[in-house]
């Protein structure tokens, strides 16, 4: 029961400090943040990768990789086309 | 010690939303976050024995690969459907691990909350997954982005979420087969809530849907690593949760709407709609005309007396918007402000937080065409510039601009902050058409007599506007 206690408030803290810190971040910004935080939202990874830590079925493995495999195309899009999106921003003294 | 180490992956990934506040540091942000998710995998890989890393690696392959390949290729045009498809992928992975947890064994002996939040796993990611596959699908131009509206649209949406819930109760009594069913079930109905929020949402309204969708990814992660009693995956879904809510918060305000508005539309007939545009048009037919013509008064087609205002201005504010990406004109765009700046032309950039269909859609667009971020204002602090601007230069936007925000009651838009480019001394608009924006609203600002209207694609209008000067420059 503690743990679960423990849980909801990893959650609830981890809202609140997030909303904290992202609500200052400019206008500007929020394309490529939410790009970035697409590519967050793909650590369901963790809970693919976890499904093959205990013993599984044949079927429980396929669905498994098949999540692995969309968690892994959105992770990794999502944090190279962040990345993509942020070189074009240049400021004064960045002028090509 | 664990949660030492599980708080500090945390802090790794707070550390790039700090980071991100600024544009030349947000490049490290996002770095720290991915590093943060790396840490995380890496934690879990070190902790538990992972049975057949073949299948697991090949998997990751599979992914990674056509990731990567995918955000090299795509063009920044095409980045707001792309980052919904990848949403959709995101949301197929939190419900597959929230049924396999849920199906397999050792859930016999899950506690009722682990449950709970496995069952709404299902729900929130398969309704991400279909929501976001339709916003892409639109966004993309593979399908109609207006509205699509079913019959009794409303009462369908009500009848799914209604048999989402039963199926989900249900499914706490039964186990083995009849609860895998259920679970499917549970899945296919999140898929079809999804589909029927996402297709009425269109047009300018996509903002909104792609910041409601970045938080139902977040929350589906969330509540995936409550069913596996997971902290790292909560707290990240959880700041993802976060910032959705926080973006879509911001695109509602933008639109003076909330979002039960705009999920649930309510259509109070077409006569209804009618009469609100046009309370918005001037009275008669009549006046429009007269207004029309004390804005040509020197009898000259419309693109010389634009050239003329542009040419001579000392201060131009741009007001770009949707239409402006879909007639690629930044690029040009660009190039007609980086030539005017150099005649000694002040000139910048007033951006909506609604323009274009996501948040801050017009910033990156202009970023590729290598405008200046600095130059680039947010409404707040543009709207008291207009004033002493002599061109505001519209290109593309139509409702971000249209005073009937401000000066008619009872229209779609009314109350909406708008950029303030009427205060400009000269307005000069490059729309496609004097067509209403997304909105049906009539848009006031044409017939303002000191707006110079000049109809056709902007990215040709913006090109001769930008030749006729530069050949005035050469002379």
């Amino acid at each position: 029961m503690s743990n679960l206690i423990l849980l909801f408030a990893v959650f609830l803290g981890s809202f609140v400090i997030g909303y904290l810190l992202i609500a200052r971040i400019p206008p500007l910004l929020h394309t490529p943040l939410m790009s970035m935080t697409n590519a967050i939202s793909a650590i369901t990874l963790l809970g693919a990768l976890l499904l093959f830590a205990t013993p599984s079925s044949a079927m429980e493995k396929i669905l498994g990789a098949a999540a692995i495999v969309t968690a892994t195309f959105n992770v990794v899009g999502g944090f190279a086309i962040t990345d993509r999106m942020l070189r074009l921003f240049k400021g004064k003294g960045q002028d090509s | 010690m664990s949660f030492g180490i599980d708080f500090s992956v945390i802090a790794v990934l707070f550390c790039g939303f700090w980071l991100f506040r600024e544009p030349p540091k947000a490049r490290f942000g996002n770095m720290a976050a991915a590093c943060g998710l790396l840490l995380a995998v890496v934690l879990v890989l070190t902790r538990h024995d992972i049975s057949g890393p073949g299948v697991v690696v090949l998997a990751a392959l599979i992914g990674a690969v056509p990731g990567i390949a995918l955000a090299r290729a795509v063009s920044m045009i095409q980045i707001p459907a792309m980052i919904a498809f990848q949403h959709g992928a995101g949301g197929i992975a939190a419900f597959l691990v929230s049924f396999v947890e849920l199906t397999r064994p050792a859930a016999a002996s899950m506690l009722p909350v682990n449950e709970v939040s496995g069952v709404l796993g299902l729900a929130v990611g398969s309704l991400t997954f279909s929501g976001s596959m339709i916003a892409s699908a639109k966004l993309a131009g593979r399908m109609q982005q207006a509205p699509r509206v079913l019959s009794r649209h409303t009462l369908l949406v009500v009848a799914c979420s209604l048999a989402m819930l039963v199926v989900g109760v249900l499914s706490f009594f039964l186990s083995g087969g009849a609860a895998m069913s259920l679970y499917a079930l549970e899945i296919l109905l999140g898929a079809c809530l999804g589909f029927l929020l996402a297709s009425r949402i269109g047009g300018a309204d996509m903002p909104v849907l792609i910041s409601s969708l970045n938080a139902t990814a977040g929350f589906a992660a969330a509540l995936c690593g409550m069913v596996i009693e997971n902290r790292l995956l909560i707290a990240f879904g959880a700041t993802v949760a976060a910032s959705g809510s926080i973006l879509t918060y911001v695109m509602c305000r933008a639109m003076n709407r909330d979002i039960i508005r705009i999920i649930f539309p309510v259509y109070q007939g077409d006569r209804e709609g009618d009469r609100i545009v046009s309370a918005a048009r001037p009275a008669s037919p009549d006046s429009r005309k007269a207004a029309v013509t004390a804005g040509q008064s020197d009898g000259s087609p419309p693109f010389d007396r634009a050239l003329a205002a542009i040419s001579s201005a000392r201060s131009v504010i741009i007001v770009p918007g949707y239409g402006m990406a879909l007639a690629r004109a930044q690029f040009r765009l660009a190039e007609l402000a980086a030539l005017l700046e150099q005649r000694g032309t002040e000139v910048r950039y007033a951006i909506h937080p609604v323009a274009g269909r996501m948040p801050g859609h017009m910033n990156v667009l202009l970023a590729e065409a290598d405008v200046r971020y600095e130059d680039l204002l947010e409404m707040e602090d543009a709207n008291p510039l207009f004033a002493e601007t002599d061109v505001a230069l519209v290109v593309g936007a139509c409702d971000v601009v249209n005073p009937a925000a401000m000066a008619t009651e009872g229209t779609p838009i009314s109350g909406m902050p708008i950029l303030l480019a009427a205060d400009a001394r000269r307005i000069v608009v490059c729309n496609y058409d004097r067509q209403p924006g997304y909105s049906g609203v009539a848009n006031l600002l044409y017939d303002n007599p000191r707006t110079i209207m000049v109809p056709g694609d902007a990215g040709a209008t913006i090109g001769s506007l930008l030749d006729a000067i530069r050949n005035q420059t050469t002379q």
